[in-house]
């Protein structure tokens, strides 16, 4: 029962968060509005026994992306574009189509049944050694090879947003 | 214990108003936070379906879609300060240098 309420709770504040971001004009507002949704997400992960990636979310998503995010709206002058229109011209066939995929989507899952061979980390399993090891373990066997592929993609994006935003020397 | 189906029908419904405001905002930061919000979506999903299914891969999936949404997040920000300095807008209606 406790674990419905904080679910429906968890759930309406990212669902109220998420319209306010598509929805606010002022693109600061729609950042900050993304901090709260950040937040309950992590507290969804931990609601499914995820400590690890909860605590990731945060850091990855609240504190470096949205920093970054914040960083470039200051850059740019945000004033002028607000005087402008939100929407697209053509804005209420994108927002029916999108609730046409909703629907799409609900039907699919109320007729589908998730069935499935079960893994070996239940969460007893899961208990005994800690969260973060049984992702460790997995991630440095199972996974060598796509973890080390992630850290190239880092590089590349480190060097490729160094070298898109420098100014040209003439 | 709250099913299976309440998870997927949040991300269902977080992924579809991420669709709906990369396909009607103007503003290219607001498209870009959209995309994070895509991406977030299926997060949950795949850290519910670890769960349910008593498996790591989808949380260590979750790990690898946060390291290419930090590099997705540069890079596009990057793109957006180039696009600014030459054109002086973020609206996309303006930037049509590639339409024909």
């Amino acid at each position: 029962m406790l674990l419905q309420v904080g679910f429906i709770y968890f759930a309406s504040v990212i669902l109220i968060c998420a319209l306010l971001v598509i929805a606010s004009k002022n693109p600061v507002h729609s950042a900050l509005f993304m901090l709260p949704l950040f937040f309950h997400v992590a507290g969804i992960f931990i609601m499914l026994n995820a400590e690890f990636v909860a605590a990731v979310q945060i850091l990855v998503y609240a504190g470096a992306i949205l920093v970054l995010f914040l960083f470039v709206i200051m850059l740019l002058n945000v004033e002028r574009e607000e005087k402008g229109r939100r929407f697209q011209g053509n804005w209420p066939v994108s927002a029916a189509l999108g609730v046409t995929l909703a629907g799409f989507i609900m039907t699919i899952l109320v007729r589908s049944s998730f069935t499935g061979t079960k893994g070996q980390y239940t969460i007893e399993a899961v208990r005994q050694t800690g969260n973060s090891e049984a992702i460790g373990k997995v991630l440095y066997t199972d996974f060598l090879f796509p973890f080390e592929v992630a850290s190239v993609i880092l590089l590349v994006a480190m060097i490729g947003a160094t070298v898109l935003a420098k100014k040209k020397l003439n | 214990m709250v099913p299976l189906s309440w998870y997927m029908a949040l991300s269902a419904a977080v992924f579809c108003i991420g669709v709906v405001g990369v396909l009607t905002r103007r503003n290219i930061i607001i498209i870009f936070l959209s995309i994070e919000l895509i991406l977030n979506s299926v997060n949950i999903s795949l850290v519910a379906f670890s769960h349910f299914m008593n498996s790591m891969r989808g949380q260590v999936f979750v790990f690898f879609i946060m390291a290419v949404a930090a590099a997705e997040a540069a890079i596009g920000l990057a793109i957006i300060i180039a696009m600014y300095r030459n054109k002086e807008t973020l609206s996309t209606t303006e930037i049509n240098l590639m339409k024909w």
